[in-house]
């Protein structure tokens, strides 16, 4: 049985207007028999943040197009993406890309 | 001889000279002022920009602070004369780009726009004035970098970038600045750079953030990598809809305009495989390190399968513009003209006017009469809207018969929002509230402004 984990949330470049604007979010994930990893940590954001328009936040198991995932301020695609397990104090951000100019 | 003929041919010989003087200036300044006025509506060959070999007394006056600077110094200076920079797009991003590029002593820049200067552009497009309304944004751009540096060579063109005409443009240049505003675009000139082998310095902003990124640079990634699949449209917000504080594409334009600086002088970009954020909120920099170039990549990998320029528009299901689209979700009986609101207010005829626009904008204006419920809260259901909404369409019905629908006709800025706002409250028709008809205002306040009432803001 693996510990409660607290990870720090941040959302950015408009994907924190699917979280009531609230860029920051500590949040503990509960205690389980397996490690938690960001695949996990997508479904637990979809049923414990995000109230609607999931559509706009994740496509299938991840992220949608258009959405960059950083962990420990690097590009998740270095750690391992869905994979990766999450540690505890873990930073994840998610960054909406911009297009305007 | 005598001596007035002697003094009359002195007078005459300095007025000569005068002329003379005169002739040249005019020409020296019909010559800068025609190459300014050279509006480029295509793309035509350029004669490769020719190196100085040494600084005139004038550069090294002009540059004097910046050669001071050990990392430039005069061969970086040299460097910058002898580079080409194309900017696609001159607005946000571009001015403040091509400012600094143009002051710094870059030896050509190429200057795309497809678009005409606005009102609503000059908060931060900072090159364009109030003069130059209706002008196309690359000569009115062009004509501003030429007052400030006339050794600079400028070369505006009023086209849109497009897979004909791409390639050929991005071949002649060094670099190139991604200062566009639309997602089309940004894979077009990704696609153009990975095939002609040109460093990408990108940038983007939105609101209060901004980020950027230098793609395809010595063994980089490029957009593609970072983006495979575009985003789907709807996720896609542009600085007409979400706005944008001026200050942050020219801070975005100005750090873009460091990097061009750096891979141009001969130092290396910090912002390859860097993706680095702005929040303008809380005055924060952030540099994330990214992916590197990817092997599978569609445009930059081992076996490419875009190997020319395709339809990007398709692509990305979306316009190489940052205008608003034009839904349509109704059908014609779904729908009044602004014209035929106009009459119905005419005729006193009793209903409701329902604006779903955000409160941000009601705040900018509204018709005074209409309520304020934001698409938003009616998708969402709530509470305290719903009961308002029950409680005006109540008071319509007072003292009517049992099956009166009162009409609830919906607006918002240009008649998107309202669409699915009468999708929304056909449902609650009913139900949730009691039955109305529901219609849309085509066009939203800004046909009312632009038809009906010349007096209303526009936005």
């Amino acid at each position: 049985m693996a510990a409660p984990i607290a990870v720090h949330l941040e959302f950015g470049g408009g994907a924190e207007l699917l979280f009531n604007g609230v860029k920051e979010h500590q949040v503990t994930l509960p205690g389980q028999s397996e490690p938690w990893d960001m695949k996990q940590l997508l479904v637990w954001i979809q049923q414990n943040l995000l109230k609607e328009r999931p559509e706009l936040f994740v496509q299938g198991q991840s992220v949608r197009p258009g959405i960059l995932v950083l962990i420990n301020d690097a590009d998740w695609e270095l750690m391992g993406e869905l994979g990766y397990q999450l540690q505890d104090r873990d930073n994840v951000v998610f960054i909406s890309t911009l297009h305007g100019g | 001889m005598s001596r007035e003929v002697l003094l009359l041919k002195a007078q005459l010989k300095e007025r000569d000279e005068e002329i003379a003087a005169l002739k040249h200036k005019l020409a020296q300044l019909e010559k800068n002022h025609n190459s300014v006025q050279e509006l480029y509506d295509r793309v035509t060959p350029l004669t490769p920009l020719t190196a100085k070999t040494a600084l005139s007394n004038e550069d090294i006056m002009r540059y004097s602070r910046q050669l001071l600077v050990p990392q430039l110094a005069v061969q970086g200076q040299l460097n910058l004369s002898k580079t080409s920079v194309l900017v696609v797009g001159c607005g946000g991003l571009g001015c403040p780009l091509a400012l600094y590029l143009a002051a710094a002593g870059i030896g050509r820049l190429g200057l795309l726009d497809y678009d005409e200067v606005e009102l609503n552009n000059l908060h931060r497009q900072v090159l364009h004035g109030e003069e130059n309304q209706g002008q196309a944004k690359a000569l009115s751009a062009a004509q501003a970098l030429k007052r400030l540096n006339s050794t600079v060579e400028c070369i505006p063109y009023h086209l849109q970038l497009s897979p004909q005409n791409a390639l050929q443009l991005i071949q002649q240049y060094d670099i190139v600045a991604d200062c566009s505003d639309n997602v089309p675009t940004r894979y077009l000139v990704n696609d153009a750079c990975v095939l002609s082998g040109k460093p990408l310095v990108s940038a983007s902003a939105l609101r209060l953030e901004g980020q950027l990124t230098v793609y395809n640079y010595h063994g980089g990634p490029c957009y593609r990598c970072l983006y495979p699949v575009p985003p789907p449209p709807e996720t896609v917000t542009n600085c007409s809809d979400g706005g944008v504080l001026g200050v942050v594409p020219g801070i975005m334009g100005c750090v873009q305009a460091l990097e061009v600086l750096k891979i141009a002088s001969g130092q290396r970009t910090s912002c390859s495989q860097k993706l680095l954020m702005f929040d303008a909120q809380d005055a924060k920099f952030r540099s994330i390190k990214l992916r590197p170039k990817k092997a599978d990549c569609a445009v930059c990998g081992e076996e490419p399968s875009v190997t020319q320029l395709v339809d990007y528009e398709t692509f990305c299901g979306s316009a190489a513009s940052d205008k608003c689209r034009r839904l349509n979700l109704l059908s014609r009986d779904q729908r009044i003209t602004v014209q035929e609101y106009k009459s119905i207010l005419d005729k006193a005829e009793p209903h409701l006017l329902l604006d779903v626009r955000p409160l941000v904008e009601v705040d900018i204006c509204r018709l005074p009469f209409s309520l304020n419920i934001p698409l938003s809260c009616l998708e969402e259901r709530k509470l305290e809207d719903v009961q308002l909404l029950k409680r005006r369409i109540d008071q319509l019905r007072q003292g009517r018969s049992g099956d009166f629908q009162p009409p609830v006709y919906v607006i918002c800025k240009l008649g998107n929002d309202s669409q699915k706002a009468v999708q929304v409250m056909e449902k609650m028709s009913g139900s949730e509230v009691d039955a109305v008809t529901v219609k849309d205002i085509c066009g939203g306040l800004m046909a009312w402004a632009k038809t009906i009432d010349s007096t209303f803001p526009q936005y």
